[in-house]
């Protein structure tokens, strides 16, 4: 048996086991899976934003060859449940009926109106075209204020009003007072545009039924196994224990496969009517439609400070775009953000409402960050801002207002306990690496001769709570889950182990992080360690993948698992050496007598031991197996600082990105390359909401940047090559010192971009430039903020 | 129907299909080779590219019956008596993959541009590649694993056959 060379794997940047099947075409993609008399189901979607649905008739669709069934949304609407909303985030919330395929109305451009299922996936796309249905047009809801008029037209006219709730929070002292004190207020309003997530693989699902027992197995490409299942048997009546959910290599989430989607009810719904496997597979036209979106948010923010810059309170007035229903967190979103908007700066008093509105769009839910870059770019925007009333230096504003690292732990206004930090290490180490004062000389002697080429420098520091955990703040939150994780580890009689996760990738390296984590506590090589993931029958037990949770939270239930192990093993080897279980050493999976070495197990050998179980200690149980579920006390709340430097030709609008270095602090680290990996993917989505991508409609509601063709996910030549390092402070709520890193880098970057853009054009006069930042957004801001100057230099004259 | 004879990583088949089937479906659905996903239905993201004929090819944009007799390689083609092709290495020791979606089509054009440009510059590796999107990895390691595998051989069946 092959023992440890002794070097730890934990902080040892191992490439991935994952990557074998995934560099030579073997992954298990959900749309892989073929199974004999599989169908394929196909979706009628609605052209319009708002309609009566008049009539519908699938029966033309039924005379096509290989046309197995079709159906209306009545027809399926008996014996199924509304789609669920986990987090109503109010008492009096307005939750409307959402039906999986609509039955009266239509209330977003692509809601579904009637199913197909056919031998084939081209006749069942074909047979959608036979389908009748008759709409009587209603009036789109689409502006967030007008939708709250009191004449609004309504998205769902039985509720009757579009305001699905009103949250508020005010802590510290009241703002009014602070503010009447304050030298300078300033308020401003940000756009955080609608984004489509796009993960690479579109969504699919596949259910096999064995019709006679009543037991279905559900392929989706999901972030959520766990909760899929729970929530299809509550939607579907199909009883838990009858149900196998697998979530198999999945291409990415980011969100958007954090959901229970109609596709995934109305599938296993098909397969139980019909007894035979269904596969549906979103097309990417048909994705930006149907899968949902993230952001949408109408942010006023008002900022209270002394004329020497200190914040006294903060105000923050959130209208949040819902989209037609609420999904599985829809309305929780913003409310993610509440707890971030005063970040790392210490304040007297906070105050923030957010409403949240219907439109006839696409629903919103989470998207990388998820509540917390809204946030951070609104609070790091106006920071800039204040920077500019008080005439300080955007960073020597920050320092003069942040949480010193001797204050740790923190509790922040907004009543988050900040575990750890230490925000002038990062900041100082990026500025260092960045260049700061050399590139503030270059621009103020760029800007004095006039170039025409301006360079930006803009900063963004930023803190999240993110390792969604404590159950119990989930509760106070009113969401509907908890946020334990669980893993369990197998030891094999051979000496192999298996770790057993409740997390569930798409992406993120759980199988080598993992197996990092238990070979560095069993001390066995990291070779022996194989990781089960992502199918209910195998890793009953989990929460999932969201939120950075799975490394403070999953990951850390490993190691407690394993610990465990290394307890149990520690009394069979104490059995077999004749030894007290406290005269032996533990070491590189090597159990040994104080004293005398030579007497030694290794924990494989006692592996071996237990399954032959012929001399245990009297009475125990045999096995060294173990289980841990991890209910942490608190979030995770990595930080860093981001430095982004722009140049923006100003005769062509065209802003490319010089250099971004972004040092961030995610505690300890159990594989340094995949956090880099986690950060630059970070880094690109954030961007890219700074600079390329909207989702659009048009003044009837439908989505205009409806394909890849129109929707800017950047590709290769449209982002920097990125500096990254880290600071290392270590979290205090989990055994490995750990944060989350999975949305660290969306969360800090989009307000490092937006503020190096509108530092290289405030000298002409622009105060902001409204996301994304186009060449021709940033030529429209040039062209009226020259129109105003000239407009108040004439009026000077007169 | 219409008769067509197409050659994939190295095996003959002769199928019956649809003039309308595109080749992506052609190689999943009738073949089963289904290491070549499908990312988009506009041809931007190219997930699905192969090479056909010695250049690459959007399978999700050519019709099956256009590839009569050709050579189609896949992602699935690339490794040679089971030793991995100089950017499937790169790939993963550079970390140049997270999901892995976007991986195999990155990977063909990758080998399109190192036949093309064997020693290219980090700017030639970004724009050889502006028609494959990732969504993870912000494209840095990839980059870096192309630069990697530049100037490495691709190893031949001949070769390496005993």
């Amino acid at each position: 048996m092959s023992e440890r060379t002794g070097e730890r794997e934990v902080g040892r940047s191992r490439p991935r086991k994952e990557d074998a099947r995934l560099v030579t075409g073997q992954t298990n993609w959900t749309d892989n899976i073929g199974v004999t008399g599989l169908l394929h189901l196909s979706i009628l979607r609605s052209p319009m934003a708002h309609a009566r649905i008049e009539r519908v008739d699938v029966s033309p669709a039924l005379q096509r060859p290989g046309v197995v069934a079709a159906f209306t949304g009545r027809d399926l609407a008996e014996g199924l449940a509304s789609l669920p909303c986990a987090w109503p985030v109010t008492e009096d919330i307005v939750l409307p009926d959402h039906p999986a395929v609509a039955v009266d109305e239509v209330r977003y451009a692509g809601d579904p109106v009637a199913v197909v299922v056919a031998r084939d996936r081209y006749t069942a796309a074909d047979a959608l075209e036979a389908i009748e249905v008759d709409y009587e047009p209603l009036p789109p809801v689409l502006d967030l204020e007008a939708a709250l008029a009191d004449d609004a037209s309504l998205v769902h006219a039985d509720k009757g009003t579009n305001r699905c709730y009103v949250w508020p929070l005010a802590t510290g002292e009241s703002y009014e007072t602070v503010r009447e004190r304050a030298d300078v207020v300033l308020h401003r309003r940000y756009h955080q545009q609608r984004l489509i997530p796009n993960a690479m693989e579109p969504r699919s699902v596949v259910v096999t039924p064995l019709a006679a027992s009543g037991e279905y197995t559900v392929y989706s490409a999901t972030q959520i196994p766990h909760v899929l299942r729970v929530m299809l048997s509550m939607v579907t009546g199909v009883p838990e224990h009858k149900l196998r959910v697998v979530a198999p290599d999945v291409g990415g989430g980011f969100g958007s496969k954090l959901q229970v989607y109609g596709e995934e009810v109305i599938a296993l719904d098909l397969a139980r009517r019909l007894g035979r496997p269904v596969k549906w597979t979103e097309s990417r036209s048909e994705g930006f439609l149907a899968t949902h979106h993230g952001r949408g948010q109408i942010q006023d923010i008002e900022v209270a400070a002394t004329a020497e810059g200190r914040l006294l309170g903060l105000k923050v007035d959130l209208l949040a775009d819902m989209g037609a229903y609420l999904m599985l967190v829809t309305p929780g979103i913003p409310i993610l953000g509440a707890f971030m908007y005063p970040a790392i700066y210490k304040m007297d008093a906070y105050e923030f409402t957010c409403t949240g509105v219907f439109t006839t769009r696409t629903p919103t839910d989470a998207y990388r960050g998820a509540g917390r870059p809204e946030a951070t770019y609104a609070i790091e925007r106006i920071m800039d801002e204040l920077a500019v009333e008080v005439g300080l230096d955007p960073v020597e504003l920050r320092r003069r207002n942040w949480i010193g690292h001797e204050e740790f732990p923190y509790t922040s206004i907004a009543g988050l306990t900040y575990d750890s930090g230490n925000y002038e290490a990062a900041t100082d180490k990026a500025l260092a690496l960045f260049g700061y004062d050399e590139l503030r000389a270059e621009q103020a002697k760029r800007n004095e001769s006039g170039d025409s080429v301006r360079l930006g420098i803009g900063v963004s520091t930023y803190t999240e709570m993110c390792g969604l955990a404590p159950s119990r703040v989930l509760r106070d939150l009113r969401y509907g889950a908890g946020g334990w994780e669980a893993a369990s580890i197998r030891m094999l009689p051979t000496g192999k182990v298996e770790v057993v996760t409740g997390t569930s990738p798409h992406g993120q390296g759980h199988e080598t992080c993992w197996s990092q984590i238990a070979a560095d506590v069993l001390g066995v090589p990291f070779e022996d360690v194989e990781v089960v993931h992502g199918d209910t029958r195998s890793a009953p037990q989990g929460m999932d993948t969201y939120g950075s949770r799975s490394l403070v939270v999953g990951g850390a239930a490993v190691h407690h698992a394993a610990e465990k192990v290394v307890e149990k093993a520690r009394k069979v080897a104490a059995h077999l050496l004749e030894a007290d279980e406290r005269d032996l050493d533990f070491a590189d999976g090597v159990f040994s007598v104080k004293g005398s070495p030579e007497e030694r197990r290794t924990i494989q050998e006692v592996a071996f031991e237990t399954f032959s179980s012929h001399d245990l200690p009297d009475g125990m149980e045999p096995t060294i197996n173990a289980e841990h579920l991890l209910d942490p006390e608190n979030f995770s709340y990595p930080h860093g600082t981001h430095l982004c430097a722009v140049e923006i030709d100003t005769e062509t609008g065209r802003t490319s990105i010089r250099s971004y270095v972004c040092v961030d602090d995610v505690g300890k680290v159990v594989n340094p390359v995949i956090v880099e990996g986690q950060v630059h993917g970070g880094l690109a989505q954030g961007i890219a909401q700074a600079l390329y991508e909207e989702a659009v409609y048009d003044d009837e509601g439908n989505l205009v940047s409806g394909t890849m063709a129109d929707y800017l996910v950047p590709g290769a030549p449209d982002l920097p090559e990125f500096t990254t390092d880290r600071t290392e402070t270590p979290a205090t709520s989990n055994p490995l010192g750990v944060k989350g890193v999975g949305e660290a880098g969306t969360i800090a970057s989009t307000p490092a971009v937006v503020n190096a853009i509108v530092d290289a054009l405030r000298p002409l006069g622009v105060h902001d430039v409204r996301m994304p930042c186009s060449p021709g957004r940033i030529w429209e801001a040039l062209r009226s903020a020259q129109s105003d100057r000239s407009g108040w230099e004439g009026a000077e004259r007169s | 129907m219409t008769r067509i004879s197409v050659t994939v990583d190295g095996t003959k088949y002769e199928d019956e299909v649809e003039p309308r089937l595109l080749l992506v479906h052609y190689l999943r659905d009738r073949l089963g080779l289904t290491g070549t996903p499908v990312g988009c239905d506009t041809s931007n993201c190219g997930a699905c590219t192969v090479d056909l004929d010695g250049v690459t090819a959007k399978s999700c944009s050519v019709l099956a019956v256009q590839a009569d007799g050709s050579e189609v390689t896949t992602v699935q083609g690339l490794a040679v008596n089971g030793e991995w092709h100089p950017l499937q290495k790169a790939f993963h020791e550079r970390h140049a993959l997270q999901c892995g979606y976007c991986t195999p089509g990155m990977i063909m054009a990758a080998r399109d541009l190192l036949r093309e440009n064997p020693a290219p510059s980090a700017d030639d590796v970004r724009h050889a590649l502006e028609g494959n999107l990732c969504r993870c990895t912000g494209y840095q390691n990839i980059v870096r694993a192309v630069l990697d595998a530049a100037g490495s051989t691709e190893p031949s069946a001949q070769e390496v056959a005993p």
